[in-house]
């Protein structure tokens, strides 16, 4: 599969939950400054260079688990902290959201649009901080740069990886099933209307010629689908109108977002599956982490500034009844991975581990054992 | 991860193909016994481009081709029986990732040559089996990956990136038919030898039956549209006739577990 797809895997899910935090902290009604810093905090934290430099390094897609650690650090990378069962449903928002953009893109190249919409709205959150600006439109470059001269085969090897990873996923969010793109069986409307990709003809013409090249005969069909050409095609420049919509902020105050995890697709044996077995790519994923997370720059929070705790329910009992009810088969659970690991290794962890700075243990996603995440909630 | 399986029919024997990340398995018809192993030469930083094997077709009476995304194509030998399983040769021609390869289903005119293969950039390039493959026709491509070939009586069906159908004639390499089929990318084009019926699969989530023939008079290659399915809310990933004659059909699609069977009542 293709070692290419894990910047826009990162970069679109990273933009998806900055929109859904900046819904809930308005909704929240958390004061204006705190929101601005929670946003610049994240968005800081995101675009760091040396993380930058990892992520675009050529490499396989790792588990759900070993990225859902990734964002869990990203959430908590200024003062908002998140308990488990809202950051689960960040998460599930995230991907359902990223899932049905990377589905429903005309072309496979129209993926790279969807990037850009999330990093032109990310630019858009930014407040007087212009050096973040600088590093957001450095990765922008940098995504031009790797993917500007793709083929459409290699992009669709990129989408096929991407579908891949969200296969199976089915969980309802109300936002899409009062638009009509969810059906209630948790499975994503496919329009068989409206304009069709840029370079595609619109279906129901067959012509023939002979042997000379030329037209000798000209029928038509139907379908039963209703396109229509499309206007223009969207920017893949630093700047432009890129025309398509996916990847845009759907959400607002009066539109928040839920997700419904009580009744579980019966697709889900697969994920089951995955977690009972025993993880052979624990040591791939620990090195993975541990570079990424390397490179995450976790800010300590200023004296002054006193931290708040951000819900995605609308009530704290909301969130505890979400807690108490999450299949089983929705956990994301820890990445177990043994502490006996090589002397070489562990001291290259210890430096990391180090440097990684939280400000408050996150209690309830400690596990019992030697796991990894459990030494560094730990600091 | 597996990424595609196929039967191989040869006179001798049934072997089943399947291509994986790491390489390409053969076993007997039954699956019971991997007869054969070979190794992709992958190397250990994952390259930014990907290696795999893709397209797999048995040609010339004696050949299973597997593609490659060097746009290499292996030729294996196979004997009549056992184990004993070698490259005889390798195919130059792509520049491009394979895509699919297939081999002549019908009567092949003379010149047309029995095997096509296909590649991202949407190249597509005609060959002549045998000890050593010869390189009859080069089409080239108009700027969309060609996903999916059938090559039957001589007469090219192609299915490409941007929802379009291309017939050619193998023996010219001269477009005969443009079909504006589908919506979005074609995933998969499937052969009934017995009546010239083409079955073709999008991300639409279309699935159209055509017809192909040859005017006796002008000579001149013609298609028709015989029916249209739309598997709602499916990106069709496969789609393949279950009988010669093409009165049936099966179809699959992303984020499905089951199989569609479609019959002609």
């Amino acid at each position: 599969m293709s070692a290419r797809p894990l910047p826009l895997l990162f970069l679109n899910l990273g933009g998806e939950m900055l929109y859904i935090l900046d819904q809930r902290l308005r909704a929240q009604s958390i004061p204006g400054e705190k929101a601005r810093k929670v946003m610049n905090d994240i968005i800081t934290t995101m675009f760091n260079k040396k993380f930058m430099e990892e992520l675009f390094k050529p490499q396989e897609l790792y588990s759900k688990k070993a990225l859902r650690t990734v964002y869990d650090r990203l959430a908590h990378a200024s003062i908002m902290r998140l308990n488990q069962a809202s950051m689960d449903k960040l998460y599930d928002l995230m991907t359902m959201a990223f899932k049905y953009q990377v589905l429903l893109c005309p072309r496979p190249k129209d993926i790279l649009l969807v990037t850009f919409n999330h990093l032109d709205a990310i630019k858009d959150f930014i407040c007087d901080a212009p050096g973040i600006l600088n590093q957001v439109d450095e990765t922008f470059r940098q995504l031009i740069e790797m993917y500007g001269c793709l083929s459409a085969g290699e992009f669709q090897l990129i989408r096929q990886t991407l579908l891949i990873f969200f296969q199976d996923m089915h969980i309802r969010v109300s936002i899409f099933l009062k638009d009509k793109v969810q059906n209630s069986n948790g499975r994503f409307v496919l329009p068989i209307s409206g304009p069709v990709p840029w370079g595609t003809e619109v279906p129901g013409v067959i012509r023939m010629f002979n042997c000379n090249g030329d037209e000798v005969k000209r029928t038509e069909f139907t379908t039963g689908g209703n396109y229509v050409t499309p206007q223009r095609e969207g920017s893949f420049e630093l700047y432009g109108d890129r025309v398509l919509k996916l990847g845009t902020n759907m959400y607002s105050v009066s539109r928040p977002a839920e997700t419904h995890t009580s009744e579980s697709s019966k697709t889900l044996a697969s994920s089951a599956k995955e977690n009972i077995a025993p993880n052979p790519l624990a040591k791939e994923e620990l090195n993975f982490l541990a570079r990424l997370l390397g490179g995450l720059e976790i800010k300590k929070p200023g004296g002054s500034e006193t931290g708040f705790r951000l819900n995605l329910f609308m009530t704290d009992e909301e969130e505890e009844q979400a807690a108490l009810t999450r299949p089983e088969e929705l956990s994301y659970k820890v990445v177990n991975i043994e502490a006996t690991e090589e002397p070489a290794r562990r001291a290259e962890l210890e430096r990391i581990l180090g440097d990684l700075e939280v400000a408050e243990p996150c209690a309830e996603s400690c596990g019992k054992g030697e796991d990894l995440l459990a030494l560094m909630d730990g600091l | 991860a597996s990424f595609q399986a196929a039967w191989c029919v040869l006179p001798a024997r049934i072997l089943l193909v399947l291509t994986c990340q790491k390489g390409i398995q053969m076993y007997e018809s039954d699956g019971s016994i991997m007869v054969y192993w070979h190794a992709l030469d992958i190397p250990e930083h994952p390259p930014a481009q990907a290696v795999f094997a893709r397209g797999i077709s048995a040609a010339g009476e004696r050949f299973i081709c597997v593609g490659l995304s060097s746009g290499m194509v292996l030729v294996f030998d196979i004997p009549h029986k056992g184990t004993n399983i070698t490259v005889s040769e390798v195919l130059k021609e792509h520049h491009d990732a394979i895509t699919d390869i297939a081999a002549e289903l019908g009567q092949a005119p003379d010149g047309a040559g029995d095997l096509v293969t296909a590649d991202d950039a949407g190249t597509l390039c005609v060959w002549s089996s045998g000890e050593e493959f010869s390189l009859l026709n080069r089409i080239p491509a108009f700027g969309w990956t060609c996903s999916s070939v059938r090559l039957w009586n001589g007469i090219i069906a192609a299915g490409y990136g941007n929802g379009q159908i291309r017939l050619y004639e193998a023996a010219t390499g001269s477009l005969r038919a443009e079909v504006s089929a589908h919506a979005r990318w074609i995933y998969a084009l499937d052969l009934a030898p017995a009546t010239g019926k083409l079955l073709s699969g999008a991300e639409d989530s279309f699935v159209h039956v055509w017809k192909l023939s040859r005017n006796p008079d002008t000579d001149d290659v013609e298609i028709e549209h015989c029916h249209a399915e739309c598997v709602t809310d499916t990106q069709i990933c496969g789609a393949r006739f279950c009988d010669p004659e093409g009165n049936s059909f099966a179809v699959t699609g992303y984020d499905l577990s089951e199989i569609f069977c479609y019959s002609q009542v």
